[in-house]
């Protein structure tokens, strides 16, 4: 933004949710976008830059979608304020460009007819007016434009030249633009939405015509998926294949980032003199941030499908099928999708609760996020299983690893709901949410803006990787690493590292849920990425980076107890420093992520001191 | 003066199927817990911010699994989700022939 004038020409995108307000905002302004953080607020609002055709800079602030400026949440009025000047370094916008869907007017004309309460000049993009076209529907946009004052613009967003007339528009308003007034807002009472209603339906009748089939399609498609019955299996099959997609078609690429990461790695360790300048770079630098982009494509293709089909208006149904389902603990319909994501992994889950417009039920999903099974907990779960649990057949068919596997991922599940009913209960006793959610036309996606917005979300987590994330991984293996081992040391170096000293001091902490000190040491730089605290236990016990007789090395180490202890440690495993680092960024405050890791590991503690002292028990 | 042609219901009560017009949106909803007034105000104006007002012609679509819950209601011309519960702040009815058909 720095080479923007701060008096640059500015506007604010306003309008519905699912009216294509983020396909045009990334139109207009392409790669030259960012998200604006406001102290303490978790909801979205972003900025972005454009040259006009006339050469004009300006400034569009994008707002999250919503049916009114009244703000349901302290967070919506700040990104409110926002617009109107009423935060302290921010100008007021000088137009607002209310986006509406041309296929449902209703909604859009009233929010666009509050916006001119403001004082600020509105202009309506009437958006999406292809597909409308298609339907059959027709508007009278000069008669709809005399009707409410408002200046109507039709747009195409996902076409390069659907916004030409949009920009021509902004060109011309900037040229005439003089002083800005001092918008005002005050909050509109239930009758005056009333009257604005009734006035919108006459603007409707009078400029509008609706085949009485328009939305036929969609009609044909709900009958099927949102059917009780059949509407839940095709919920199931689509999460079977993505489930399949983002662990199946990934693994080539996370094989070549690790491989790519490794490489990396060995070369620094060639090429420049052995000592800690290498050490930090190879084991610090490379390997430890090497461990959280090796989730990338697992993320990508997560989001690709969540974008997609969010796009084509499915995540409102799969919301509206879920929402008795989750919501008897206290979660929203919109709660499922993050939940899902987190299977792959946490950071995208949190990152996208984003879409859930109420405070206390994104917190309530951010908490309850890292319960489910993560795929970084695969490699220690398969570790312990292989090594403890005996590949036998329960009643002939049924694999006692595979049970001992899913009673992990379930045990993840339930605990989660239990957390977030309790939650409900002592936390934000009494305070039940509505579910009001519109369940918008099905429209074809246009891959163009899935790409872009997969790309988004793809840069926004390795910025998180390359910031927060690295800056976690260089003090982990700081603590890993540093004092080095005396001359003439017989224990492997991490021993006697800051890693060694607080692993041995914790060590009496965790003797009564069965963990020896290597456990203990080990979850240090476990903290890195769950799955790292393999590769540790194995630098414990001075074996190198092989699995196979680590877990040979284990299973002739450690009692039954002491294993199934770590197993019921890991269903909880708070100790993810990348996963804690999202949650502050996402919640803006300390608090969130303090209160996570402390409620995950007294659960976590609990569980494997209840696991390990009831296996002693039953084994002796 | 009860017109014969005329019986409002709470739309949470209406089955799948149902089709009539909002007749009062705003309905104070019994709470589990008592509760400020604040609330049923806030649900009042959501609730016409999504488009349920007096005069909407409104049709129930679909029902979810457990309890029929949430439900699917079709409002003019669009769609919109919402739980039983919330529904029963908004009064509907039906005249006696149009709601006969809907449920012969």
């Amino acid at each position: 933004m720095s080479t923007w004038p701060a008096d640059a020409f500015r506007f604010a995108l306003v309008g519905n949710p699912n009216c294509g307000k983020t396909a045009l905002f990334n139109m207009l302004t392409g790669k030259r976008q960012k998200v604006a953080n406001y102290p303490g607020v978790t909801v979205e609002s972003k900025r972005g830059r454009l040259v006009s055709p006339g050469g004009r800079k300006m400034v569009v602030v994008d707002l999250p979608g919503t049916y009114s400026l009244r703000g349901r949440s302290p967070d919506e009025a700040v990104t409110r304020n926002a617009i109107l000047g009423q935060l302290a370094d921010e100008r007021a916008a000088d137009l607002i460009v209310c986006v509406a869907d041309a296929t449902n007017l209703r909604l859009s004309l009233r929010l666009a007819l509050e916006l001119k309460t403001t004082g600020i000049p509105v202009i309506l993009a009437l958006n999406m007016v292809d597909i409308a076209k298609a339907r059959g529907i027709t508007i009278d946009i000069v008669r709809l434009s005399e009707k409410i004052g408002i200046p109507v613009i039709s747009t195409i967003a996902v076409e390069k030249d659907g916004t030409k007339a949009l920009l021509a528009a902004l060109d011309t308003f900037a040229e005439q633009h003089r002083d800005s007034v001092q918008p005002s807002w005050h909050e509109q009472s239930a009758d005056e939405v009333r009257a604005t209603h009734r006035f919108i339906n006459d603007v409707i009748t009078e400029c509008v015509t609706i085949p009485p089939n328009a939305d036929l399609w969609t009609r044909r498609i709900d009958n099927v998926l949102l059917h009780p019955f059949w509407g839940l299996l095709v919920l199931l099959l689509v999460l079977f294949l993505i489930f399949q997609a983002v662990f199946s078609w990934s693994t080539p690429a996370m094989d070549a980032i690790k491989a790519g990461f490794d490489f990396a790695g060995g070369w620094v360790k060639t090429h420049l003199p052995h000592g800690m300048l290498a050490s930090l770079l190879a084991d610090g630098i490379i390997a430890g941030v090497g461990s959280v982009i090796v989730f990338l494509p697992q993320i990508l293709v997560l989001f690709f499908f969540i974008i997609l089909l969010e796009d084509f208006g499915y995540m409102a149904r799969a919301a509206f099928l879920m929402d008795r389902i989750i919501g008897g603990v206290g979660l929203h319909g919109r709660s499922f999708i993050p939940l899902l994501s987190s299977f792959a992994c946490a950071i995208p889950g949190i990152m996208a609760t984003r879409v859930i417009d109420n405070r206390r039920q994104r917190l309530a999903t951010i908490l309850i996020a890292p319960l489910m099974t993560c795929s970084a907990r695969i490699p220690v779960y398969t570790l312990i299983i292989a090594a403890f649990i005996p590949n036998t057949h329960l009643y002939g068919f049924i694999n006692l690893q595979g049970v001992v596997m899913f009673g992990l991922y379930a045990a993840g599940i339930v605990s989660a709901f239990l957390v977030a009913w309790v939650f409900r209960l002592f936390v934000w006793s009494g305070k039940s949410e509505p579910f009001i959610m519109e369940l918008p036309s099905y429209k074809r996606p246009s891959l163009r803006s899935v790409g872009m917005n997969v790309l988004q979300r793809g840069f926004v987590f390795l910025q998180r990787a390359g910031t927060t994330i690295l800056s976690m991984m260089v003090l982990i293996w700081f603590l890993a690493s540093v004092p080095g081992a005396p001359e003439g040391a017989t224990d492997p170096a991490i021993n006697y590292s800051f890693a060694g000293i607080i692993g041995h001091a914790l060590h009496p902490l965790l003797a009564p849920i069965g963990f020896n000190w290597q456990i203990a040491v080990a979850l240090i730089p476990g903290m890195a990425a769950r799955e790292v605290a393999v590769g540790a236990l194995a630098t414990v016990y001075a074996l190198g980076n092989d699995e196979g007789s680590l877990g040979a090395t284990i299973a002739a180490n450690w009692s039954l107890g002491t294993a199934l202890a770590l197993l019921a440690w890991y269903v909880f495993a708070p100790q993810c420093a990348s996963t804690l680092s999202v949650v502050r960024r996402e919640t803006n405050s300390w608090k969130w992520p303090i209160a996570m890791f402390a409620y995950l590991t007294a659960l976590a503690y609990v569980a494997a001191f209840v696991t390990f002292h009831i296996t002693e028990w039953l084994s002796s | 003066m009860p017109d014969p042609d005329f019986h409002a219901m709470p739309l949470g009560a209406a089955k799948k199927g149902y089709r009539g017009v909002i007749v009062a949106v705003g309905f104070p909803v019994p709470r589990e817990r008592p509760i400020a007034d604040e609330f049923n105000e806030e649900l009042e104006r959501r609730l016409l911010e999504i488009g349920f007002v007096e005069g909407a012609q409104i049709e129930i679509l679909h029902e979810g699994l457990i309890g029929g819950d949430p439900i699917a209601i079709r409002v003019d011309d669009m769609s919109v989700a919402l739980r039983r519960h919330e529904a029963n702040a908004i009064l509907v009815s039906a005249p006696m022939a149009a709601s006969a058909l809907s449920q012969g």
